[in-house]
């Protein structure tokens, strides 16, 4: 093998590369195994689990019934009785019926404890809007989770990180959730062969830019990143920062850009009332307020719950005009 | 009365613990030595007593915030809880937790949970674990009747007995959520059918009479290891004391309370073991003086413990630290 050699790559998709992580971590650790609604027979409703079941057998590809109490409950018993469960959940909507587990037990067992317990737990489930799914299937309340001590959230926005950061989470002795966003699944690209875990600690700078900061993660870090090229074609250098893990923030990257470009704008398909692009601006506020040349803009979801119709979708979230013309403004250049 | 002396003098030790550990947590809490809320157990000694002995350590205890009783038939010390409920760190979870949240994970009891039904998917998900794993262990998992109402009891009857999780559910009927009554509150109040429409074994038991308990339970965790499947029982008991320290007792009248208390369990389990010749005045003074230095030497560890700095109060939210965040 010759080294200096790029590492061979191969074309495939984020739902394919959360398949590989799934496959990894059964392979690697018998005490892993995977429930939720449909992961089994149907293949998962994003596909995700598809032929795990004929790989791992009904004990470790738990199809569940429609108990999302119970079932993300029964992920936080088998963590605590040794397990390594991964819990899916069709979608954050779905969870809210198991908030009562993940806030009031998954988040305070180990504080309650006094420290005696740690709930290593995994939950996956998709979020965010883009396919007319209405009001019910299409929200991002990433930032409800953010808000919670005790778990960490994950947003994997690329092929290296839907890949990489199940098997890190899988070794975290506390809850993580990791949120797919909806319209990545189909997302295709080059991933190298012998891609695996990846760190969950800190945000990453997707592409690196001197005028302005775009801070993102999940679902639109690849609007952010076409409103960079669009910003590149004007002359303007926009600093591309994927978030990563929501909780805790990686507070320090934020900052560390915001001081060179002196200008931010956080991009969150979440709602803006009281949401993580409200914390990501306030930390900016506290940690680089003199550093900043403009005040801080955000582009979000409109607040209203997602519509149905396409053209009212895509009214309510955020799209790559709107992050470009916030750019634009930070550098009074609109 | 059949059972040997021995199994008859243990459990009316465990039940007279339980009763003088409470009564002077009732004394504390006036004294303002304890603080939040406090959930007596006093009339329901026999549920814990009885059901813990058909355990072995590696099986698994969930419990409810009435949960003193638990802890200590269950083994956690007198002292631990005690200095639990008057905030030392010294306490069973460090003063963290407080009366609602008892743990100890070396007795594998995963606390108290002070949400009705919060505790019955961990049960669930310990036993999932058990199977799993290859345990013949079981996972006994305590709830109030005012649970049953709650989706998640539905949900965890459900899986369970769909999966063979080997779970103990053990419904502690008190006849009150709190203020509201069993009947003001269920469509049909016959607890055991809703097991019954899981198709899950179940029964009900006199859940004052702790020697039915106590067989109810051997008959229970035999099935569940034996057999590999889930067990309901509903245990027919009364709570002599308010719901809380805050509890005016509108909801009840006081008549009932007073039906209830003739049959205590302790007063009537003492009579029957003096009829049957396995007590007597001597045993019972004995026994007595041992609880009662067996509390004061509570008081005096909860007393003489220490408050945790303030400095450490972010620690035991994650387990790993991640710097800068």
């Amino acid at each position: 093998m010759n080294l200096n050699e790029p590492a061979a790559k191969i074309r495939t998709t984020y739902r394919e590369a959360l398949r590989m992580a799934l496959r990894e971590a059964l392979q690697r650790d018998d005490r892993v195994f995977l429930m939720g609604e449909d992961v089994g027979r149907y293949g998962g409703s994003y596909a995700v689990s598809k032929g795990l079941l004929e790989e791992f057998g009904e004990e470790r590809i738990r199809d569940t019934p429609l108990s999302e109490s119970a079932f993300v409950g029964a992920g936080i018993g088998a963590a605590l009785g040794g397990m390594r469960p991964i819990v899916e959940i069709m979608t954050v909507n779905f969870s809210l019926l198991a908030l009562d587990q993940i806030v009031n037990n998954a988040a305070t067992l180990r504080h309650m404890s006094g420290g005696q317990l740690s709930v290593p737990l995994v939950i996956r489930m998709a979020t965010g809007g883009g396919r007319q799914l209405a009001a019910q299937h299409s929200h991002s309340l990433e930032g409800w989770y953010a808000h919670i001590p005790g778990l960490r959230v994950l947003a994997p926005a690329t092929l290296e990180d839907a890949r990489g950061m199940l098997w890190t989470a899988l070794q975290d002795p506390d809850p993580v959730i990791i949120f797919e966003h909806a319209m990545l699944y189909n997302l295709e690209g080059n991933l190298a062969a012998d891609a695996g875990a990846v760190e969950i600690d800190h945000a990453a700078v997707r592409r690196a830019g001197d005028d302005v900061t775009l801070i993102t993660y999940g679902g639109s870090l690849g609007k952010a990143l076409q409103a960079a090229e669009q910003l590149a074609d004007a002359g303007i250098g926009a600093e591309v920062i994927d978030l990563r893990t929501l909780r805790p923030l990686d507070s320090n990257a934020i900052l560390a850009s915001v001081k060179k470009t002196h200008r931010a704008v956080v991009i969150d398909e979440g709602w803006k009332s009281v949401g993580l692009s409200a914390e990501v601006s306030a930390r900016i506020m506290e940690g680089a307020f003199y550093d900043l040349d403009a005040p801080v803009l955000r582009v979000c979801s409109r607040e209203v719950p997602i519509p149905y119709a396409k053209h009212m979708e895509e009214a309510a979230l955020p799209q790559v005009p709107a992050i470009v013309q916030a750019a634009r403004e930070v550098l009074h250049r609109a | 009365m059949s059972l040997p002396q021995d199994i008859s003098i243990a459990l009316l030790h465990q039940m007279l613990r339980i009763r003088a550990f409470e009564e002077k947590c009732a004394e504390l809490y006036s004294a303002g030595k304890i603080r939040g809320f406090l959930h007596l157990y006093i009339g329901e000694e026999a549920v814990a007593a009885g059901i813990m002995p058909a355990l072995t350590l590696e099986d698994a205890v969930v419990a409810t915030y009435r949960e003193h009783g638990h802890a200590l038939a269950r083994g956690l010390s007198a002292q631990s809880v005690m200095a639990e409920m008057f905030g030392k760190q010294e306490g069973c979870s460090s003063g963290r937790g407080g009366s609602m949240h008892l743990f100890d994970v070396t007795q594998r009891f995963y606390g108290g949970n002070a949400i009705v039904g919060g505790g019955l998917p961990i049960a669930v998900g310990l036993a999932l674990a058990d199977k799993m794993q290859k345990r013949n262990r079981v996972t006994v998992c305590f709830f109030g009747e005012g649970a049953v109402a709650e989706g998640e009891f539905h949900e965890c009857m459900n899986l369970a007995q769909l999966w063979k999780l080997p779970v103990l559910f053990l419904c502690e009927n008190n006849l009150y959520a709190m203020g509201t009554a069993l009947s003001r509150s269920e469509s049909d109040t016959d607890l055991v059918t809703k097991a019954a429409s899981y198709n899950m074994a179940a029964a009900t038991v006199d859940g004052m009479d702790v020697e039915a308990v106590y067989r109810a339970a051997q008959e229970a965790v035999g099935a569940i290891k034996h057999l590999g499947i889930p067990y309901f029982l509903e245990l027919r008991t009364y709570r002599f004391r308010a719901h809380s320290m805050f509890d005016p007792e509108l909801y009840r009248p006081k008549a009932e309370v007073e039906q209830w208390k003739r049959h205590c369990p302790i007063t009537t389990f003492e009579q029957r073991m003096r009829d049957a010749g396995l007590l007597d005045d001597a045993q019972l003074v004995a026994l007595k003086a041992d609880v009662a230095h067996e509390i004061a030497q509570a008081v005096a560890f909860a007393d003489a413990g220490t408050w945790e700095p303030a400095e450490q109060l972010e620690r035991d939210v994650y387990t790993r630290q991640v710097s800068g965040a």
